[in-house]
């Protein structure tokens, strides 16, 4: 087989564990020509900000970058849709001759009037920073005029990467939260959800177990979110954040601002879902029941699913996964969610992982396992089919990598319908793995010796 | 013609942006890798939509700007990532394509390539500017199949000799299904006549698993066979848009060759439908001199006959037709003759040119009732169906949302179709895709009949 070389200025972005001296280089833009799985600034901007339901997200460019994320998310709402259309300015040859200002303005009035969101985000793409259109301005003078938030997000896709998109929305939220000159009285026992997005309805599921350990949740940023909520998240006392890559800059500004402390936390498996409903509920040690109804409710979901997960590792025991996301905090989460149906990672990366976070994954993992900051498909069909895995989990764009060369497939990214966050989602997870390792047709592919 | 409020907004688009038509094109061509000469995002972007509907690995490479890319000029990166691309891919040829940032701030990617040392680089570069704020992923499209051919076929060529009696033909079916190149080599075999299809991604993005891990999947249109279109007989160009685009004096590739070298070439519709395939086959049969198979006119006999036997079941119904212009035209082109009212026929491409085409398709009394609609996105069109009591929806998957809100079927068809398997195997052209175009539409009527029927019986 002709192997696939690694391009040299990429070598310092992979690692092999028990082989090479740790010395990973993260945090950096992609190299050009590489044929990076990352987005833009806009893309990190777009998904923070986009289960906002009941807000306008009107994207100030081209078609292209409306279209492209037109209802990519499984993000769900229990009441207003409007996250779910596409909004663009549709940027055309003369307006980036002469400024897309005016057209700008024009298509919020008309948009604002026909659908009367709470609040708007204007999202900036590549060529608004170009043709000098000065959106904060256009923001300002349209919020004066119909009286509800309008907020400028300064995405434009080639201002460093999908993080500092990340950082944009953040900045807009806070913004948002900011705005509120009401004086807010504190809700006791109360958070802020953070970093979750409602995919398949997760949200919900993690609402509901804060409902029975008797805590209040505020806003959640920003699955099934409201611009109304989201205007009260100072009443939180504590901002409890997930997916870190996303909102820790939120919260970080939260917690300067106003003083609400925060805790990192993630409800992918078992573990991690227990461990944050725990640290949520030490958190509020002055109601002892607190603590007594989160242990209830934790012993009562691991039993109930414990039965289950127990039959399907007895099918994945010994199987091997790669697992490449978005966050690293993810990462964490899978490797020990994957180990509880018997599993074991024998290839890990991101697109935004932290030096730190590395050195997490490589404490975490068996020796010889690959460790990878910004792949390519190459890089990753490569190892993956140096370590033979049997399954690969990521999203979209890695699918037909795992596909193509007959290795089952688990979607982790926004795109799914069906939620994996919590205990309900544990099962979910295990299910969807189960279904796809032990498929027969995996004895038909050419890889596997069957000649066609 | 009911009149819809101007509205500044593009609300759900009914179009993509030229540089995906571009990429598409590059990966119907053999050994080649499309590079995107902007941000990181729309290279992922457009893999990813490519992606959902092709069901296979589709990669895009970035020249991947910074911030100081677009202050100082997008040259150097480009030479990297063509270097890159070069090293990681050893790939025939390098398909750059411009997005609106590089287009905006002013690179010039010929000069760019001009000035580059290329002697390291095996690969063609290949060039075409595709600025997103122009036009829509139709133009990129065209626009890449029209540059591939002249910088593939350069002015500079001079014919010594003209083996025309080789009987070649250079075809240009624009941006049809998988199934649908298949269907179009098929028919050349059979014909036995030589033909270059440009662009031909039917094996790149549709092909067996793997054993081993294909950087750039076998497959795609030979670069050399490109190279040869000078020398080819006849051209045959799809759409009857782009035709007219070509009769107003535009660059297409099959003008290009027509002018450059003096190879005839034929526009004609995309063959959707009785008609519009025996149309093609006719030109098929002058341009070749040969006799077409009885296989064809088998297949044409049975698509009339099932036109009969269904005949009731479509007779007057409504539909409204949505996609790129000349999907458009051809579909409402098919539907007309079959007794389908396609009442409103609407696209996000913004030609001029759609009124046109659709007049001389369409029979006059099917005609006045048709409204037709350019630069329209999905909002404006759902609007406006409600107006026009549809049956069904016809086109991409990107309708489902207005057919869902509307309460009628969806006939999917086109691109993209993101929310089913198989989307690059719907056979759209010729008797026998015309066939499965006609039995998907019936059946898909007499679904709804029966599923909302209180007696729900099991017979037509």
């Amino acid at each position: 087989m002709k192997s696939i070389s690694i391009l040299e200025k990429r070598k310092s972005q992979i690692y092999r564990k028990g082989t090479d001296e740790f010395d990973m280089t993260c945090e950096k833009k992609s190299l050009a020509g590489s044929v990076s799985q990352r987005a833009c600034v806009f893309c990190g901007s777009r998904v923070v900000l986009y289960p906002v339901a009941d807000a306008l997200h009107l994207i100030h460019g081209p078609i292209g970058c409306a279209s492209y994320t037109w209802d990519i998310r499984g993000a769900l709402s229990s009441g207003p849709e409007l996250h779910r259309m596409s909004f663009s300015t549709d940027l055309s040859e003369l307006d980036v001759i002469y400024g897309g200002e005016k057209k700008l303005e024009q298509a919020l009035l008309e948009l604002i009037e026909e659908y009367k969101p709470n609040a708007a985000f204007v999202y900036s793409t590549c060529i608004v920073g170009i043709i000098g259109d000065d959106v904060s301005m256009i923001c300002k003078k349209v919020a004066a005029k119909v009286n509800i938030p309008v907020l400028p997000v300064h995405s434009e896709g080639f201002k460093g990467t999908k993080k500092d998109g990340y950082k944009a929305a953040c900045d807009a939220l806070f913004k948002l939260i900011d705005m509120n000159t009401e004086p807010l009285e504190k809700i006791p026992h109360s958070i802020n959800i953070l970093g979750e997005f409602n995919i398949g309805g997760e949200t919900w599921i993690i609402k509901d177990y804060y409902r029975q350990m008797g805590v209040n949740t505020v806003a959640v940023m920003t699955g099934d979110g409201r611009v109304g909520d989201i205007r009260q998240a100072k009443k939180a006392c504590l901002n409890v954040v997930q997916c870190s890559g996303s909102l820790t800059h939120l919260a970080r500004k939260m917690e300067v601002e106003y003083g609400i402390p925060y805790i990192r936390v993630s409800y992918f498996g078992i573990e991690d879902t227990s461990s944050a409903l725990y640290d949520v509920a030490s958190f509020f040690k002055d109601d002892p029941d607190i603590m007594k109804n989160t242990t209830r409710l934790v012993q009562q979901e691991v039993k109930n699913l414990l039965p289950e997960l127990e039959q399907i590792r007895k099918d994945l025991a010994g199987k091997r996964a790669a697992v490449y996301v978005g966050g690293a905090f993810k990462a964490f989460s899978l490797i020990k969610a994957l180990r509880h149906i018997g599993m074991e990672v024998v290839l890990v990366g991101s697109q935004t992982g932290t030096k730190e976070d590395y050195e997490v994954l490589k404490d975490m993992c068996n020796p010889g396992t690959v460790i990878l900051d910004d792949a390519n498909p190459l890089e990753l069909a490569k190892y993956v089919l140096e370590k033979n895995a049997h399954l690969f989990i990521g999203g979209v764009k890695e699918r037909p990598i795992a596909y193509k060369l007959g290795i089952g497939f688990c979607d982790h990214n926004h795109e799914r319908k069906i939620p994996l966050a919590g205990f309900e989602g544990m099962i979910n997870f295990a299910r969807e793995v189960h279904e796809t390792v032990t498929s027969p047709i995996w004895d038909l592919v050419p890889r596997n010796g069957i000649k066609g | 013609m009911i009149k819809t409020k101007p509205y500044t907004a593009t609300r759900n688009a009914c179009k993509m942006c030229t540089p995906l038509g571009a990429a598409l094109v590059f990966h119907g061509i053999e050994g080649t890798i499309p590079l995107l000469h902007g941000s990181q995002g729309c290279s992922t972007y457009m893999r990813r939509y490519l992606i959902s509907h092709f069901k296979e690995p589709v990669d895009i490479a970035s020249s991947n700007f910074s911030e100081e890319t677009a202050i100082f000029g997008g040259g150097a990166n480009l030479k990297l990532a063509i270097e890159n691309v070069a090293r990681q891919y050893t790939p025939q040829m390098i398909g750059i394509a411009s997005t609106c940032l590089s287009e905006t701030i002013g690179d010039d990617v010929a000069m760019i390539i001009n000035s580059m040392d290329t002697s390291s680089i095996p690969a063609m570069l290949v060039h075409v500017s595709t600025p997103s704020y122009t036009g829509t992923h139709v133009d990129g499209f065209h626009h890449a199949v029209q540059a591939v051919v002249e910088q593939c076929n350069p002015d500079t060529i001079k014919i010594k000799y003209k083996p025309r009696a080789k009987k070649k033909i250079n075809l240009f079916p624009g941006m049809l299904s998988n199934e649908d190149l298949r269907h179009l080599k098929e028919i050349f075999m059979d014909v036995k006549t030589k033909m270059t299809l440009l662009p031909d991604y039917s094996e790149r993005l549709e092909g067996p698993s793997w054993v081993e891990y294909q950087a750039i999947q076998q497959g795609g249109t030979p670069i050399r066979a490109i190279q040869e279109m000078n020398l080819a007989t006849a051209s045959m160009e799809f759409g009857s848009i782009l035709g007219s685009v070509r009769k107003k004096g535009e660059k297409t590739a099959g003008s290009w060759l027509e002018h450059n070298f003096d190879i005839p070439c034929v526009s004609l519709g995309i063959p959707m439908g009785v008609k519009a395939t025996d149309l093609f086959f006719s030109h098929l049969e002058q341009l070749t001199l040969k006799v077409i198979p009885e296989k064809y006119k088998r297949q044409r006999g049975r698509l009339i006959d099932s036109y009969v036997d269904g005949n009731k079941y479509v007779s007057k119904k409504r539909a409204i037709v949505y996609g790129e212009e000349d999907f458009v035209t051809a579909m409402a082109g098919f539907l007309a003759e079959i007794g389908v009212i396609p009442v409103l026929c609407a696209s996000g491409g913004k030609s001029g040119l759609l009124k046109q085409a659709l007049d001389e398709i369409i029979p006059k009394n099917i005609l006045k009732q048709v409204s037709v609609h350019q630069g329209m996105d999905f909002t404006q069109m759902e609007k406006h169906a409600r107006e026009l009591a549809p049956d069904f929806a016809i086109g991409n998957s990107k309708g489902y949302p207005m057919a869902r809100h509307l309460g009628i079927p969806l006939v999917r068809a086109g691109f993209p179709i993101h929310d089913r398997v198989g989307g690059s195997r719907i056979l759209h052209i010729g008797y026998k895709g015309t066939q499965q175009l006609f039995d998907t539409i019936v059946n898909t009527l007499l679904r709804k009949r029966q599923d909302t029927s209180d007696i729900g019986y099991a017979y037509m």
